[in-house]
């Protein structure tokens, strides 16, 4: 109970410390500041993955006003709560747009919630950072994708797989949550495997429900679908909570990583934090950061965090690295264009260069996705990813996907003069549409 | 005596191998050596070839090690030894004599990275290299894998492996074995046709596989017979998955019945819509959570005993809460349904946020005890033990509960409050307390459910929100008010459920489970076993 004790007065000290900030923040509220908004739950079902990133959020501006603030003032964290529930996402943008003027929205976490919140967006003409991995097809010009679109994710995760290193895969088990991130994904990737020849009957895709518990029928199938005297790999675009009770299922019918390796985009560190790993050692996860890898960046921004969150148990995972990017290319755009005015930063982002925690540096693009390395990672026992697999250069996240017929001839770019998130260029014409 | 005789050979045998001699000794030391200087994961799998070829027994060691991920490579002097971790530093063992050699930290040293590939090749290695293992348990697993990865050079090595084998059940897969890689050599077509018909006894899904690809490769007789015999071993399987489906289907029941045997007293018996139900739940799961904590840090050796530690805690949690909400909320609301309704819901948030706040919004990690862990086979069913031992746990819960209900003074004061409650405050029982411990007896069994559920879900405050709809719809459908109708009811919809998923899915399966229950309940609003007499009417 002592650790629970403890645990309970580092709240209420976080609390107190919390309470002081704001208070410090509203007394300088006088003086003019640059108000930040951070749009995640931190109640309902997505709580559990979106309020790490709230915190984040919050480290990055605080070591930033130790900096000495942007354009000589400091900023200021105004922090929302839409509760997991997606119309009440429109509510909060609107919210903060509107009656707290912020400068700029950090937020959202699921596809449907991002939907949401788009027509606030460019209604009230400001911007939107998104932080997550997600199905692609869509530009807008208020938001600036700082996840991987599925080109950076899940099609080098398969070509992975299916090289000799990823163990020559001739059978696919595309198993996924019944939305519309692991719907398109997966028909994407489905079209890339019939597009190498991978033949329809050796494809099996599955869709369950989202919060999932009772995995048995489903890993049985896979284990039968295995069976058929080709290599078969698992692509899972399962998400949140239902990944646990999934790889402990995995873990207690002996499905192995060597026969049936599970190559998953939704699982990280943060996710495997609630699980025994020894059973899983070697399954995969394809992300664009790791907090196993050893840079100075990263060890920095991992200290950094620990100090911050007052616990060195707490994991670091990709989004949190997404938004380290797509805060410090708002910062620099700002300074760029030497203002906070959403127009003259959107213009500004084009372009511009930061540091990203794996070594390198990413870039944002005229698509307002951005360029990342790829990393292919093998589960540890001790919860970590190791790399096996890294792409040699950075690749740039490409929003329409070349393997859906719907969308492979659209284009985004939103420099002048062309500026469309959707130009046809079989047509010439901009306004062509996707699959969503 | 000849058996006796035997074991001693063997025994002797087995150590001569372990003590290579010196000259070999120093070759084995050379291949290991070269991991160092191996970069990239195809030039560490070459030296694990060449440590594989020296078909030296010892290679054993350090193979299995680097498999595990624990062969690191001292940054000083570039030399390969076997780690092992304890505490910040690193214990080093010689590679092959096992023996302490020194201790480093872990920046000293580097881990030699392995993926999936290398792994499997390590296994196979290990495969030939432990046919002649002390340890039965380790011969098959030897004999296992190399039913699995057949290869013609197997041969010799396990006809060898057959004439020395004692134990008959690892004879037999040593035969299997052979006769799988016979099937990949280019043996004569008599030999193949015999090693069809061993392959095809086996009857599970390896061989399956293994059959499937010879017949895809093979031509004449040999594909007849690998076709015939695939038949043979579909139909057969195509028994057992019924036979899976209804063991699903059971284990899927005890998990319902668990989550719903709680709701069936303070829904079914009391009539409390009770929407805090889930998070009763919840609150026994983080209970184990806290127990394996305090045992993680202050008593490691009762691990296997934490669940057991945490059932009578989590009763107490989550009935003194379940107490607290009857004293504090619900007694001023009965008979007044919406507004139980709206009042538990928001007890249900507070709860959420409440555990939220205290335990951070991530899942916490509940281990399983090992007597929970792994499966076993009954005929081609793999039976998971967690799930076998949360039917046994659900089963137990309510007998005890139908016990106290039917057979103690207490169940008869809660039946005659239900029944008639006037009549009972008329004949002496303080009915407020009567409900007030009712209400704590049922939110009391659903924390222990939360300990037995915290070992297939995850430990979210999330938690409760799954598992309350399926809640309700059981109490709904067996009938409220009887436990023998949570009992059917919960077993009848797990295997309505599993026979469905296999076919429509698991989204159609629960949608056309829902409107199945929604068409009986058109035809029998109370449930498959409804209560009869003037107790429906009070």
């Amino acid at each position: 109970m002592r650790g629970n004790f403890a645990k309970i007065t580092k709240i209420l000290s976080a609390g107190v410390v919390a309470a002081g900030l704001l208070a410090s923040a509203s007394a300088k509220a006088a003086e003019d500041t640059i108000k930040v908004g951070i749009l995640h739950s931190l109640s309902g079902t997505m709580a559990i993955s979106e309020t790490t990133l709230k915190d984040v959020m919050l480290m990055l501006i605080d070591e930033q006003n130790a900096k000495g603030g942007l354009l000589g003032k400091k900023l200021e964290a105004v922090v929302v709560d839409p509760a997991s529930n997606w119309p009440l996402f429109a509510e909060k943008a609107r919210e903060l747009i509107s009656k707290d003027k912020v400068a700029a929205v950090f937020g959202c976490w699921t596809s449907v919630s991002r939907k949401s919140v788009l027509p606030v967006f460019s209604e009230l003409d400001n911007i939107l950072f998104y932080p997550v991995q997600y199905e692609g097809e869509e530009s807008e010009r208020n938001v600036f994708y700082t996840g991987a679109a599925p080109n950076q994710q899940a099609i080098p995760a398969v070509d992975y797989l299916m090289s000799a290193d990823g163990g020559s895969v001739k059978r696919w088990v595309l198993e996924g949550t019944d939305y519309v991130y692991p719907r398109t994904t997966n028909k994407i990737l489905e079209a890339y495997l019939k597009s190498k020849g991978v033949p329809a009957e050796d494809i099996m895709v599955n869709y369950t429900p989202f919060g999932f518990s009772d995995w048995q029928t489903e890993v049985s199938a896979i284990k039968k679908f295995g069976s058929a005297g080709k290599k078969t790999a698992v692509v899972s675009t399962v998400n949140g909570d239902a990944n646990v009770p999934f790889y402990k299922e995995l873990g207690n019918q002996g499905v192995k990583a060597e026969d049936i390796p599970v190559m998953a985009f939704s699982v990280g560190e943060e996710e495997l934090a609630g699980l025994d790993t020894g059973p899983l050692v070697g399954h995969l996860a394809a992300w664009n950061y790791f907090e196993s890898i050893d840079t100075p960046a990263n060890k920095k921004f991992i200290d950094d965090w620990h100090k911050f969150i007052k616990n060195d148990k707490r994991t670091t995972n990709d989004p949190m690295e997404a938004h380290y990017i797509g805060f410090n290319m708002w910062v620099k755009a700002v300074e760029k264009a030497g203002t906070t005015d959403p127009d003259k930063v959107i213009d500004a982002m084009v372009g511009v260069s930061v540091p990203n925690l794996t070594g390198g540096y990413s870039t944002m693009m005229p698509n307002h996705h951005i360029t990342k390395p790829v990393l292919i990672g093998e589960i540890q026992a001790d919860g970590q990813f190791e790399t096996v697999s890294q792409t040699p250069g950075l690749v740039m996240g490409d929003e329409w996907s070349d393997y859906l017929p719907d969308s492979k001839d659209l284009i985004s770019d939103w420099r002048a003069p062309l500026s469309c998130g959707n130009f046809n260029v079989a047509t010439g014409k901009c306004g062509g549409k996707g699959t969503n | 005596m000849l058996l006796l005789r035997a074991i001693g050979l063997m025994l002797l045998l087995t150590m001569a191998g372990l003590t290579p001699s010196k000259a070999a000794e120093a070759d084995l030391r050379a291949s290991i050596g070269k991991f160092a200087a191996a970069t990239g994961f195809s030039a560490t799998e070459a030296v694990v070839r060449e440590l594989a070829a020296s078909g030296d027994p010892a290679v054993e060691r350090p193979l299995s090690a680097l498999a595990d991920g624990n062969l690191y490579i001292r940054k000083a002097d570039s030399q390969v030894f076997v780690g092992k971790e304890s505490g910040d530093s690193i214990e080093l063992l010689d590679p092959l004599s096992g023996e302490n050699a020194a201790e480093a930290a872990k920046a000293d040293l580097t881990k030699i990275k392995v993926n999936n590939g290398l792994r499997r090749v390590i296994r196979d290695a290990l495969g030939t290299l432990t046919l002649r293992a002390k340890d039965a348990s380790v011969r098959l697993a030897a004999a296992m894998t190399m039913f699995k990865t057949p290869d013609a050079a197997n041969i010799g090595p396990l006809d060898a492996a057959i004439a020395a084998e004692i134990d008959p059940g690892v004879k037999a897969l040593f035969e299997q074995a052979r006769a799988a890689s016979v099937l990949v050599s280019d043996k004569p077509e008599a030999d193949k046709l015999a090693a069809i018909s061993v392959v095809a006894a086996r009857g599970d899904r390896d061989a399956l596989s293994l059959l499937t690809s010879v017949e895809a490769n093979a031509e004449g007789a040999v594909k007849e017979a690998a076709a015939a015999a695939i038949g043979k071993i579909n139909s057969k399987l195509a028994l057992w998955d019924a036979g899976q489906n209804i063991w699903y289907g059971i284990s899927l029941g005890s998990v319902l019945l668990l989550a719903a045997i709680g709701l069936a007293i303070t829904f079914g018996v009391m009539g409390v819509i009770n929407m805090a139900h889930g998070e009763m739940v919840m609150l026994g799961a983080y209970t184990t959570f806290v127990v394996q904590q305090v045992i993680r840090t202050s008593f490691p050796g009762l691990f296997d005993w934490s669940l057991v530690i945490a059932l009578p805690l989590a009763f107490l949690v989550a009935g003194l809460v379940g107490l607290a909400i009857e004293r504090g909320i619900i007694r001023f609301l009965y008979g007044r349904p919406l507004e139980t309704l709206l009042a538990t819901w928001g007890v249900s948030l507070v709860l959420q946020q409440a555990v939220r706040t205290i335990f951070g919004p991530t899942n916490q990690e509940v281990g399983n005890p090992s007597w929970m862990s792994g499966s076993f086979d009954v005929g081609q069913l793999a039976i998971t033990w967690n799930r076998l031992w949360i039917l046994a746990f659900a089963l137990a819960v309510f007998g005890v509960l139908l016990y106290v209900m039917k057979r103690t003074p207490w169940g008869l004061q809660m039946r005659a409050v239900t029944a008639n409650r006037r009549m009972a405050a008329s004949m002496g029982i303080r009915t407020p307390w009567v409900d007030a411990l009712t209400f704590a007896l049922g939110s009391g069994i659903a924390g222990i459910a939360g300990v037995a559920l915290s070992q297939i879900d995850n430990v979210s405050p999330n938690l409760g929100r799954g598992y309350i709809i399926d809640s309700f719809m059981v109490v709904v459908f067996g009938g409220v008010g009887n436990l023998w109708g949570t009992l059917v009811g919960a077993f009848s919809l797990g295997i309505v459920n599993k026979f469905l998923e296999p076919y429509a899915g698991a989204v159609l399966g629960k949608i056309v489970v829902l409107v199945l229950i929604i068409l009986f309940i058109q035809k029998r609003p109370r449930g498959l076993f409804a209560l009869k007499g003037r107790a429906v009417e009070a």
